[in-house]
């Protein structure tokens, strides 16, 4: 089966790091971006299977970029988790209201990275 | 490849830190800045978050106490000191030297990380450290399957429509109940409607299980894990031998009574959870107590606060973590949909259209959008209005409409959808739009503006909400009663809603209507004037900046500000009020956005955000300008709710520099040197 | 042109208001605090002193001096608001009546009660219910109802001499 495609956004770079590792060692493949401009951009040349993507990001936060994939026809169904320290309500609501698929409230452990992507890719 | 991660966070905690370090620099210049708290904050609580992925405990549980107290700070319990900021720093310095420490991080001197907590504890007069177990609990992994036992549950699912949307799919969903154990599941097709109508993005399956498993409850409300609030799971379990064999035939036969009696529940009910009916008095009178618990338990956290009593804070915390639970409880039993307010609307779009000789059809969206029941009432007459109006005004007759090339058929959509804290209902009409010009030329007839006055789109929109400003060039029965557009925005003010029109000539007008969720409880920020208490609504509320004399002295007398090259004209409430007393030598100016115009109010000190419970300040008061109620401080005293858009009506018929922004920017040019 | 109102003995609260002493029927009066601060509404007549906290709720007080035309109330250690219910336009409404002290609750039968002279009081007469004999002297009986009629209140609009 050819390998599933996962885009990573977070601008920490050692949280990025962390995912992509994580993701590569269980056979994924992993594209990274720094913030949502950059990942949009990612989006645009590549099939991607799903999206793991930090909320609060410089130039674009997550839940603008999961508006953004949420408008764009080809990755409109792509599922996107968030991924961030912030488990306040609101902004929960915010993304979900955006369409982000689910949440992975910082620190984890890579066994739950790894739980949420088999649980959201089926 | 672990050594290698650790080694990255070290930089990018070090970046971190920097920044921390030199942010806490700056608020020690200007303690009222929010924005740096909040990158405080921030950097903190990433270093917090990080520090735990790879393995730095001991900076963990060491930023985390920090991050406690600063998020105090943050709240507007504490306020920033000399010595508190000293020891923050000295906390940075603490946590570079523990990334510093070679092998296992947290070997470095931990009594120095004792001290500078107890200092941070007593300098706050927080509690007890709350260890970072809070956080780590979410962390926890899966519970481990409770094996043995084997359960049988069935499961009701109704996915929202939208939920391919957000990235799901009911498939992998109910794959991963297959794993769990024997399993039998049932499509339903019958809200799948005929083929014209099928949107292929939209789900209109649902789905029943019988599932008999030994992995515990838990993992099987953990395949549910991210449906959310918006579908509907219900998952009803039986140990295994006692399970109710739910039969096909049965689950099948939610035929079109079961169907018909669910839609007369006002949604799509789920089996098992039953409604009662209650008065809406028990209901208000529930709130009001509510209300004043809010009250009492601010006033308990401040006095523990005061006393240093640990085991009273522990408490004073759990009763406030209690109280916003039931808060936020009660607020949502007083959520209904505005839907029965939308069905209503059709029979008048219908007449309305039959006695103008117009062919308007209504369409409806986000009837299911929940909002507080009195402010679906108190929305109902204004909503009203405006679809009069767009009826009236806006679409065309069919003739006209044919000729434009539109169909003859006019449209109005009516939609309404949750934004943040607020409800945003948008009435859109297909009509002629807007005439700007004559518009403008009838504020000038009116005496509105000056004849020939230079005014952008969305002053020219004003203008329509202005008393006195009757849009009906023939007056017709519908809208030309008297009352306009002005009535509407005093009721959506009444609301603490803003209105807000876009229209574009011969396309059609729409207008946006945004109400806050509940008027029971609001947040808001606690300013101070004198030795008088206001608040402000935190929703309006954009920046704190600094207004020293020497600003005042600049703008030689005038009422405006300089935030970053942009002139923001203000109020004095000081001068307002008539509060006696002096200047203190630093004011603060509260930025305000009013639907995008900024406008400052100068009190004396910020003091931080309050959970305001609206109290009505009753009859008597009903002619004070300005005041729009008021509510009960922690301390028991009364402090007033400021109507800022009242305040700055009344400005801005008094000053008539401060209506008009173009004017303000003339100003600007004038504005001598710094530039 | 009040007697009927008045036949049967009733219970007068009595309160002074620098030498004169007023009574109000004490099933108006809800009860009676100790002063305590008043949060200034702003803006409006001096009269009305602002509102208080009264257990959870937001109550309007008067400084009864000034309302009657009377230098304003020194706070001193007698001080007291009284907290009255009033029927405003079929409406109840609660407030506070602030007054130097409260004296003592009278029983007052209908004879004891005339109704009010025309002349001879500073104050409006539609105030005035009647005037109570007291020992030697008379107590003002407040109308209080009318005293805070929907036409006196409305006389709260924003005052332009502050701007």
């Amino acid at each position: 089966m050819m390998s599933r495609t996962i885009l990573a956004v977070d601008d920490s770079a050692s949280i990025r790091m962390m995912v992509s590792f994580t993701l590569k060692e269980s056979g994924y493949r992993v594209i990274e971006a720094t913030d949502g401009v950059d990942g949009l951009d990612k989006l645009r040349g590549e099939a991607v299977d799903m999206v793991i993507t930090d909320l609060n990001m410089p130039n674009m936060d997550g839940i603008d970029l999961v508006k953004g994939i949420r408008r764009n026809p080809d990755s409109r169904f792509t599922p996107v988790i968030m991924l961030t320290t912030e488990s306040q309500d609101a902004r929960k609501h915010e993304a979900r209201a955006a369409g982000a698929t689910g949440w992975i409230t910082k620190p984890f452990h890579p066994e739950q990275l790894l739980a949420v992507v088999r649980k959201v890719l089926g | 490849m672990i050594e290698q991660l650790r080694q990255t966070f070290r930089e990018e905690a070090d970046e971190l830190l920097a920044d921390l370090e030199l942010a806490l620099l700056e608020l020690e210049r200007s303690p009222g800045d929010e924005g740096l708290v909040d990158r405080i904050f921030r950097a903190m609580h990433t270093i917090k978050g990080s520090s735990a992925m790879f393995g730095f405990e001991g900076i963990t549980s060491f930023s985390h106490e920090v991050e406690t107290v600063l998020d105090l700070l943050r709240e507007g319990r504490i306020c920033v000191t000399k010595e508190l900021v000293e020891l923050v720093l000295s906390a940075r310095d603490q946590i570079k030297a523990m990334l510093g420490a070679p092998g296992e991080a947290g070997e470095t001197d931990l009594s120095r990380t004792g001290e500078i907590v107890a200092a941070l504890h007593r300098v706050t007069g927080t509690a007890h450290p709350l260890t970072a177990a809070e956080e780590s609990e979410s962390a926890d992994h899966r519970r481990p399957a409770e094996t043995g036992a084997e359960t049988t549950c069935t499961i009701r699912f109704r996915p929202d429509r939208e939920i391919f949307l957000r990235g799901l799919s009911p498939a992998h969903i109910l794959n991963e109940l297959r794993e769990l154990g024997e399993c039998r599941v049932t499509v339903h097709t019958d809200q799948v409607p005929p083929l014209a109508d099928l949107d292929p993005a939209l789900c209109y399956l649902w789905w029943d299980v019988v599932l008999t498993t030994s992995q515990g409850i838990d993992a099987v409300h953990d395949a549910f894990l991210f449906v959310g609030e918006e579908g509907s799971v219900e998952i009803v379990a039986s140990p295994a031998g006692e399970a109710v064999e739910p039969t096909v035939e049965e689950v099948g036969g939610s035929d079109g009574r079961a169907l018909a009696a669910e839609r007369d529940n006002g949604r799509e009910s789920q089996r098992g959870i039953s409604s009662i009916r209650v008065t809406a008095d028990k209901l208000d009178q529930l709130i009001n107590l509510v209300g004043e618990l809010v009250t009492v338990q601010a006033r308990l956290s401040q006095t523990s606060v005061l006393r240093n009593d640990a085991e009273l804070v522990g408490l004073a915390e759990e009763v406030e973590r209690l109280t916003a639970g039931l808060r936020d409880s009660a607020l949502n039993i007083r959520m209904v949909p505005i839907g029965s307010t939308f069905s209503r609307f059709k029979r008048l779009v219908h007449d309305l259209a039959v006695e103008l000789g117009k062919d308007v059809e209504l369409v409806t969206a986000g009837a299911e959008t929940e909002l507080d029941k009195t402010v679906i009432e108190k929305l109902n007459d204004p909503l009203v209005h405006l679809i009069r109006n767009s009826i009236d005004h806006g679409i065309e007759s069919p003739a006209v409409r044919l000729a434009a090339g539109k169909p003859a058929r006019g449209t109005i959509h009516l939609s309404a959808v949750h934004s943040g804290d607020s409800v945003l209902v948008t009435i859109r009409d297909d009509g002629a739009g807007i005439d700007r010009a004559a518009v403008r030329a009838r504020g000038a007839v009116k005496g509105l503006i000056p004849a020939g006055a230079e005014l952008s789109e969305k002053e020219t929109y004003n203008l329509l909400f202005m008393p006195g400003f009757s849009t009906a060039e023939a007056v017709t029965s519908i809208s030309g009663r008297g009352v306009g557009m002005d009535v509407v925005k005093k009721g959506i003010d009444l609301l603490r809603g803003t209105v807000g029109i876009t229209s574009s000539a011969g396309e059609g007008t729409a207008v946006t209507v945004r109400i806050p969720l509940t008027l029971a409880i609001i947040e808001s920020l606690l300013v101070k004037i004198g030795t008088d208490c206001f608040v402000i609504p935190l929703s309006l509320v954009e920046e704190c900046i600094e207004l020293t004399r020497l600003d005042v002295a600049r703008a030689h007398g005038r009422h405006l500000a300089d935030v970053r090259g942009r002139i923001i004209p203000y109020i004095n409430l000081r001068e307002r009020f008539a509060i006696a007393g002096e200047r203190p030598e630093i004011e603060q100016i509260v930025i305000a956005d009013l639907e995008g115009k900024r406008v400052g109010l100068v009190v004396d000190h910020v003091i931080g955000e309050h959970q305001t419970v609206i109290k009505s300040i009753g009859r008597m008061f009903r002619g004070a300008r300005g005041v729009s109620g008021a509510t009960i401080l922690g301390d028991g005293s009364v402090a007033l709710i400021l109507d800022v858009q009242q305040l700055v009506a009344d400005e801005e018929q008094g000053d008539y520099a401060y209506a008009f922004p173009a004017t303000a920017e003339f100003m600007a040019k004038e504005k001598p040197t710094y530039a | 042109m009040h007697e009927e109102t008045v036949m049967e003995p009733s219970q007068y609260l009595t309160f002074t208001l620098g030498d004169e002493v007023f009574a109000l029927d004490i099933g108006k009066v809800r009860e009676v605090l100790d002063y305590t601060s008043v949060t200034r509404v702003p803006r409006t007549p001096e009269f009305m002193c602002g509102v208080i906290n009264l257990r959870g709720n937001v109550v309007p007080v008067v400084d009864m001096r000034l309302k009657f035309g009377m230098p304003a109330t020194e706070k001193g250690v007698n001080t007291c608001i009284i907290i009255v219910e009033v029927r405003v336009d079929d409406e109840t409404t609660v407030l506070g009546a602030m007054a130097d002290s409260v004296q003592e609750v009278l029983d007052l039968g209908p004879e004891q009660i005339e109704p009010a002279p025309r002349i001879g009081t500073k104050l409006n007469i539609d105030f005035i219910q009647g005037m109570g004999k007291h020992g030697e002297g008379f107590v003002m009986i407040l109308n209080i109802d009318k005293v805070f009629s929907a036409g006196e209140l409305a006389a709260c609009e924003p005052d332009e001499s502050e701007k």
